[in-house]
């Protein structure tokens, strides 16, 4: 455990020391979801029906910014090397990886939600829900995109390929994640996606972390 | 100890198996294409709704089945290649890939173009539809990392993982698009499925799937054979270095 | 204890690197492993840590196949590659602390002592000087104990006065017996060395 604690302890006290990766994901996630009323226009009743969509697919978007840097900083100055011959299963070496990307790089997106959503015209029932379904639904963003992370690692331009990777993986999250919201704006039941949510969590928390151990091995070899 | 490096690419028994079956499947491909597509264009009659547009079904439906049975497949090899390091295992899953793809682009322009004289517009958001297209996608990504290897042996097992996760994730995408589909258009979508096939109908449309099960038969030998004489080619500069 | 390696033979990009490599090295040896650029020294000191497999041939540790059991080799090894695995935004002792918790070990004051890095352990790695980087990578030996070197040109880019420093932790470590596998063109003058010529053993198949 203490291995566990000391890389994610790690991961975050670079992220913070670094601080650019902070700023960059945040600034991108804003600007991306700034674009879409310029684009569709600043009717407020037409923003308030595609706030949930363009929120997720900022949110997916933004985390996928992040990914590549997941393994290949690491890989680059020799760090996964050594960190693959620690005492502690790769698997889990790799979900304190997978953690620490998503204390740093989709955490703060979730907190800076609201205020995109408000701006966004987004009802207030629908903002609690876009929290909870994020904060339920978005460790699949880690998780799954450690799969492609790890499968390109050392790629000249791995970045492209991994989204052509992840990005078809991450359908499921972003069809229950939007129908948890629109449920809460509807006034139906959200419990039902929530839990949808947290079961495609689940599951790729026991899947995710196997194949991105996998590929890592390869990636070594 | 000298190691045989012919042993990892010469699969010499599955070119014995395919050499016989070569030609019986290229034969058996022409033959049933004929048939069937003579009964899907002359004998099948046309719909009393769509006329003679029903037709496509007779190309659409079959290629659809394709490329869900050969990303199936491929997932299939993926795992033999990945737990028993057959090496035609590797090998038959990256040949698959390219005709499973297209089967799937096939069976998406088709879809469209019978999309257009029923709904009035190339493209519908229809479940079926959306989940081929991120299916093509998939299989993009499968050939993607498969190029961006230089060894083929970790390509092989990089592309062997990836096409397992993606087969995990192909019914829990196909569900969620169905689920997104009816949340968003309730049953306006007018599908092919009624209760009642007609034999006339379904005769051609299982002639024709048994003929691109012979199709893909007959291109997946020559494929294969390919890779596998890529491979000893590779080998056989590799030696040239050597000495 | 012992490491054996039993005819290791490598395959990279299905190029034959090299074959039928064996050696067997006790408590208070070093293996020294010579050959020209490409001939696979950095290669099968992966193979010895275990993060390259060989396409055939195994690796025992107290006689036991490490691949029939992985535990009873984990943590016993320490590996010292071209890269430093240092990040640029942390300091010398947070990297080097960070390392000895990830390992489990607490020897880091006494690692920063040894290799003279304590005038500049809390500047961070990234301004640090190639020779500085690669000394406080060395400091890893010290902050985290295992009683198997695995070295791969560990005094490159050092001047002769770390190089001897170095050479005195090598022989202390080895007097302790411990034991170290070595890839360097240096010869770092060493007694209980044995000698492994990759291009010798090349020539004899």
């Amino acid at each position: 455990m203490g291995s566990f604690f000391s890389l994610l302890k790690r991961d975050i006290q670079l992220a913070v020391r670094q601080g650019s990766a902070f700023t960059m994901t945040l600034s991108f996630f804003v600007i991306a979801v700034t674009l879409f009323p310029l684009g569709v226009g600043p009717e407020l009743s037409i923003l308030a029906r595609i706030s949930p969509g363009v929120l997720w697919v900022g949110a997916l978007l933004a985390c996928l910014l992040t990914l590549d840097r997941m393994f290949q900083a690491d890989f680059e100055d020799g760090s996964l090397d050594q960190l693959m011959l620690g005492s502690m299963p790769l698997e889990i070496m790799v979900l304190a990886k997978i953690s620490a990307h998503w204390l740093t790089s989709v955490f703060p997106l979730i907190l800076i939600t609201p205020i995109l959503a408000l701006s966004l015209n987004m009802p207030g029932e629908g903002i609690g829900a876009m929290i909870l379904a994020l904060l339920l639904g978005s460790p699949v963003l880690s998780l799954i995109g450690a799969i492609g992370a790890a499968l390109t690692v050392g790629m000249r331009r791995g970045g492209v390929l991994l989204s052509l990777l992840v990005l078809p993986l991450y359908i499921p999250v972003l069809i229950f994640g939007v129908a948890a919201v629109e449920a809460a704006i509807a006034v139906l039941p959200v419990g039902p996606h929530l839990l949808l949510l947290s079961g495609l969590s689940l599951g790729a928390l026991v899947l995710c972390p196997l194949a991105a151990a996998a590929g890592l091995r390869l990636a070594v070899d | 100890m000298a190691i045989d490096l012919h042993k990892f690419a010469n699969p010499a028994r599955f070119l014995r198996i395919t050499a016989v079956i070569f030609p019986w499947a290229a034969a058996l491909t022409l033959l049933l294409l004929g048939i069937g597509l003579y009964f899907a264009l002359f004998v099948s009659p046309e719909d009393y709704q769509q006329g003679n547009t029903v037709r496509i079904m007779f190309v659409h439906v079959p290629a659809a089945w394709m490329s869900m049975s050969v990303y199936s497949m491929m997932a299939i090899s993926a795992a033999v290649g990945l737990i028993w390091k057959h090496p035609v295992a590797d090998l038959s899953a990256k040949a698959a890939a390219p005709i499973g793809a297209c089967f799937t682009f096939l069976a998406l322009v088709t879809g469209s173009l019978w999309g257009q004289p029923m709904w009035g517009t190339f493209w519908v958001w229809d479940a079926r539809l959306t989940s081929m297209l991120i299916l093509f996608f998939l299989y993009l990504g499968y050939m993607a990392i498969w190029e961006s290897y230089d060894d083929p042996s970790k390509a092989a097992k990089a592309a062997a993982i990836l096409v397992l996760v993606g087969a995990i994730n192909v019914p829990v995408i196909k569900f969620s698009v169905d689920w997104w589909n009816t949340l968003h258009q309730p049953a306006s979508v007018a599908t092919m499925d009624g209760p009642k096939i007609h034999s006339s109908i379904l005769t051609p449309l299982l002639i024709m799937g048994t003929a691109y099960m012979s199709l893909f038969v007959t291109v997946f030998i020559i494929r294969v054979k390919a890779e596998i004489l890529n491979r000893r080619l590779r080998m056989m500069r590799l030696v040239q270095l050597e000495d | 204890m012992s490491l054996n390696a039993r005819h290791l033979s490598c395959i990279r990009q299905d190029r034959l690197i090299f074959k039928n490599i064996s050696f067997s090295l006790n408590s208070g040896e070093v293996l020294w492993i010579k050959g020209k650029n490409g001939a696979g020294k950095s290669s099968l000191l992966r193979i010895i840590a275990g993060l390259l497999k060989p396409i055939q041939g195994e690796i025992l540790w107290q006689g036991e196949n490490v691949k029939d059991d992985p535990d009873i080799f984990q943590n016993q090894f320490r590996y010292i590659a071209h890269q430093d695995a240092l990040k640029p935004a942390l300091t010398g002792t947070e990297n080097l602390r960070f390392w000895s918790q990830y390992f489990g070990t607490d020897n880091v004051p006494a690692a920063l002592k040894e290799f003279e890095l304590e005038r500049i352990a809390d500047v961070p790695t990234g301004i640090m000087s190639a020779g500085q980087k690669k000394r406080t990578n060395l400091a890893r030996l010290i902050a985290c104990p295992a009683p198997l070197w695995i070295l791969d040109e560990p005094v490159s880019s050092l001047d002769t006065h770390y190089i001897a420093l170095f050479r005195n932790q090598l022989v202390r470590h080895v007097k302790n017996g411990g034991m170290a596998v070595l890839a360097t063109h240096q010869d770092l003058e060493l007694d209980f060395i044995q000698m492994l010529d990759l291009d010798a053993e090349r020539g004899k198949s």
